[in-house]
């Protein structure tokens, strides 16, 4: 019985008991809860940091290894482009080297050419004087000339004078004025009166200008009529108020035959037909409409282009129609 | 009164009548009758016997009044105001050739004397009468109708403008191929009279094919026909490249040369005008003509004339140094600056003088070298002179100063310098300084004669403001030489050295 009492009470310990640490437990239920889970996250959480540290540890050896290789790479690409570039540099070095020498040779050779420039002036001095020498020579024979023509004029005045004069020879009886006893020799206006043989005076004759020369010759040496005027003079007022009348001449009747002379003036000193006179009956108004309806436009070039250009159609024509009337 | 008489009568009358007309046409001949025959009322009288029935008298009377004209400006007022001209342009279209030449002088010295009166003759239809004249086949007529619209289109552009638009141009290129001589001249005299306004008529002028015949005159012995050609074609190339060109195609040049040599002075001068115009526009057209030796017998001429006669010439010189050093070079190498320095001492009109200071500036301006060849002939003195003297004209002097400052920029020759380091206004002197402080550095005999010829005195002589341009040329130039001598040639140095003496103990 001891012992049932003893259970009995220890039933009751341990009901006392079993209440009393449930009562504890739950007092302490939610300390221990929490406490449990904090326990709990703890380690949960030092599994995590475990990993995660892991986890970064290998992302890091990874990352490392990707960041190495790559800065190799770029590594290598940038030794690539600066060997590139010092070897782009080096060409172009030697490129401006070459180019420089190019540069200067070629404007050394064709620009600014020294021994060009040296030989153009030197050709160009040469030039000068072979000018200056030639233009010399040209001037002194075109005094030469001038000189010519004066000392002609004024001989030709003297024998003119001497035609004037001609009764100033001396005689045998009576020695002329320009043949004074006293002199040693006869004056040259002496000798030109005696070497020109008279004539009576004829009529001006402009033709006559070409014989200048004959001024000694014993045929009829035509005169201009005055000295001043032997070229006939267009400028300033022509109208002039003396017309010159022809000259007074017996009229002879005019028989059926004329007198050689006559006819070889007729034929040789036929005014020059020239193509103005032989024309057509309507040339001058065909002429003046050309003119005022074209205007002439010659071509504008070279002269040498111009020289050689055949004549127009108007132009062809006419000359066509004063070659049938006249020799050309 | 029988027939015979009555008609006597009549006969007495134009005999009367045509003794007047020759006797008031051969007074007028004369300038001191003139004002008499004014005063006489000559002018109404001719204008009435303008309308006579004998042709002889009106011809004769036509030419009185030109020959009235001709000589005084009122009377060709009096002409106008007569209302003389639209019958004298009228009867142009009718008359005979010699009533033709007498009215065309009447227009010419109506013309001539100013534009206003010109203008009246254009205003009455004459510039279109004038160019049916030159329509005709005798030569007289068309000398006076091409002298008279030579007169009109003298004055200003829109008259020469009315004588082109009339057709006058073609006209008087045909003019040109005439055989006689009076004629082509003043064909040749008023092609240059119309082409020389603008570029426009030059070009009208051009396209008649002027050029051509023109250049076929040029070695024509005649001389005043020369004048004329070369006047026209100077006029024809002054105002355009192209134009320029045209002429030279022509292949005037190496003839044009001879004609340098031509006793006629006016003949001469036209020529040298021609070279002008055509120099002035590009170094290619200059080329040209220093190639065929012009430059040589330019230079030669203008050696031998004297006055306005050499402005051209060396007006021509300028311009052609001015393209390029080449051609500075070339005028150099054909002796021109010792004959532009003659011409400078032997001119004393001003404009030429300033014209001859422009060329040299041209010239020495491009290097060292050229400078040198200016240098040498003491022409900077000269040029120096013309800018000082205070009578020189202010264009004269502009002109030298300009030419003396491009020269003095490039000029290394000391001893040309070393004059210009006397009495010289600061901003020339600026220059010298410069030019000689570029130089003493790096030459050794330069320096030594500097010191010797006192110049290195002179220098030190200058004050300049300390700071200014000047002084740092003359501290350049003081650095050049050791201290003892800068301060043996500075002013005051032998006070300097008295006072030493003054202040030593012997010991």
């Amino acid at each position: 019985m001891a012992e049932q009492l003893k259970i009995k009470s220890e039933v009751e310990e341990f009901k006392k008991e079993y209440f009393y640490r449930n009562s504890q437990a739950e007092e302490n239920r939610q300390r221990d809860y929490q406490a449990a889970n904090r326990i709990q996250s703890w380690f949960r959480a030092s599994k995590v940091r475990a990993y995660l540290s892991h986890l970064h540890k290998k992302a890091i050896i990874i990352q490392r290894i990707w960041r190495g290789f790559t800065a190799r790479a770029r590594f290598r690409q940038m030794v690539k482009a600066a060997y590139f570039i010092m070897k782009m540099n080096f060409y172009e070095a030697m490129a401006v080297r070459i180019q420089q020498r190019w540069r200067g040779f070629f404007v050394r050779k064709h620009i600014h050419n020294y021994y060009a420039r040296k030989s153009y002036l030197e050709g160009l001095s040469k030039k000068n004087e072979l000018v200056r020498m030639e233009l010399a020579e040209l001037e002194e024979l075109q005094k030469r000339e001038r000189h010519c023509v004066e000392m002609v004029k004024e001989q030709t005045a003297k024998v003119y004078q001497a035609h004037r004069l001609h009764h100033l020879l001396s005689t045998k009886q009576c020695p002329g004025v320009f043949n004074s006893p006293f002199r040693p020799a006869p004056h040259e206006m002496e000798i030109l009166l005696r070497q020109v043989k008279y004539q009576a005076p004829t009529r001006l004759d402009p033709r006559g200008r070409a014989c200048l020369m004959g001024m000694l010759g014993p045929t009829a040496p035509s005169f201009p009529g005055t000295l001043g005027s032997p070229w006939i003079k267009t400028t300033g007022t022509c109208c002039s108020s003396k017309p010159i009348l022809p000259p007074i001449s017996s009229k002879k009747q005019q028989g059926l035959f004329r007198k050689p002379g006559e006819v070889w003036e007729q034929r040789m000193l036929c005014p020059d037909l020239t193509l103005r006179l032989q024309t057509s009956y309507t040339h001058l108004e065909e002429a003046q409409n050309q003119l005022q309806h074209k205007y002439i436009r010659l071509p504008t070039g070279n002269i040498r282009n111009r020289k050689y250009a055949p004549p127009s159609e108007a132009q062809q024509q006419f000359l066509y129609s004063a070659s049938l009337r006249q020799e050309l | 009164m029988s027939q015979r008489q009555i008609i006597q009568v009549f006969e007495q009358y134009q005999k009367s009548r045509f003794q007047f007309v020759q006797t008031v046409s051969d007074l007028a001949l004369r300038p001191q009758n003139i004002e008499i025959l004014q005063n006489a009322g000559v002018m109404s009288l001719l204008r009435c016997l303008m309308l006579d029935v004998v042709p002889s008298i009106q011809q004769t009377a036509a030419l009185a009044l030109g020959r009235l004209a001709d000589h005084s400006d009122d009377l060709a007022e009096a002409v106008v105001k007569e209302g003389i001209l639209p019958q004298l342009v009228q009867s142009l279209a009718l008359k005979n050739r010699f009533y033709k030449k007498a009215a065309a002088f009447v227009l010419r010295s109506v013309a001539k004397h100013s534009p206003e009166l010109s203008q009246e003759v254009v205003a009455s239809g004459g510039v279109d009468a004038l160019v049916l004249c030159l329509e005709e086949f005798d030569p007289g007529v068309k000398e006076a109708a091409a002298w008279a619209l030579g007169y009109i289109a003298r004055h200003n552009a829109s008259l020469s403008q009315s004588v082109v638009d009339a057709g006058a141009v073609p006209l008087l290129v045909l003019c040109l191929l005439e055989p006689e001589i009076a004629l082509k001249r003043i064909a040749a005299s008023t092609l240059s009279d119309i082409s020389k306004h603008t570029p426009e008529l030059a070009q009208t002028v051009v396209d008649a094919g002027a050029i051509a015949h023109l250049a076929q005159m040029i070695l024509n012995p005649d001389a005043k026909l020369k004048r004329q050609v070369f006047s026209a074609l100077s006029q024809i190339s002054k105002h355009s490249v192209s134009l320029a060109e045209m002429v030279i195609e022509a292949d005037i040049f190496p003839a044009a040369v001879a004609c340098l040599k031509d006793p006629d002075d006016y003949v001469r001068k036209n020529v040298t005008t021609l070279m002008r115009e055509v120099v002035k526009h590009t170094p290619e057209l200059s080329q040209v003509i220093v190639n065929c030796g012009g430059m040589a017998t330019v230079i030669d001429y203008l050696g031998e004339c004297r006055g306005n006669l050499r402005l051209p010439g060396i007006m021509m010189l300028g311009y052609v140094a001015a393209h390029s050093e080449n051609l500075a070079m070339a005028v150099i190498l054909s002796k021109g600056v010792p004959q532009l320095a003659l011409c400078l001492s032997e001119e004393h009109e001003h404009h030429i003088k300033a014209a001859i200071a422009w060329s040299i500036g041209q010239i020495g301006h491009h290097t060292p070298e050229h400078a040198k060849a200016v240098a040498s002939s003491d022409l900077l003195v000269k040029l120096l002179e013309l800018y000082m003297d205070a009578s020189s004209s202010e264009d004269l002097q502009a002109k030298s100063k300009k030419a003396l400052k491009s020269i003095l920029q490039k000029c290394t020759y000391l001893p040309g310098l070393e004059p210009l380091l006397y009495d010289v206004p600061s901003n020339i002197l600026k220059y010298v300084v410069c030019q000689f402080s570029k130089v003493l550095p790096n030459d050794s005999k330069a320096r030594r004669l500097f010191v010797t010829s006192g110049g290195l005195k002179k220098v030190q002589e200058i004050d300049a403001e300390p700071g200014s341009p000047l002084q740092e040329y003359i501290n350049a130039i003081n650095s050049c030489f050791p201290e003892e001598i800068v301060r043996y040639y500075s002013p005051g140095y032998s006070e300097v050295l008295l006072k030493r003496l003054e202040n030593y103990q012997p010991a």
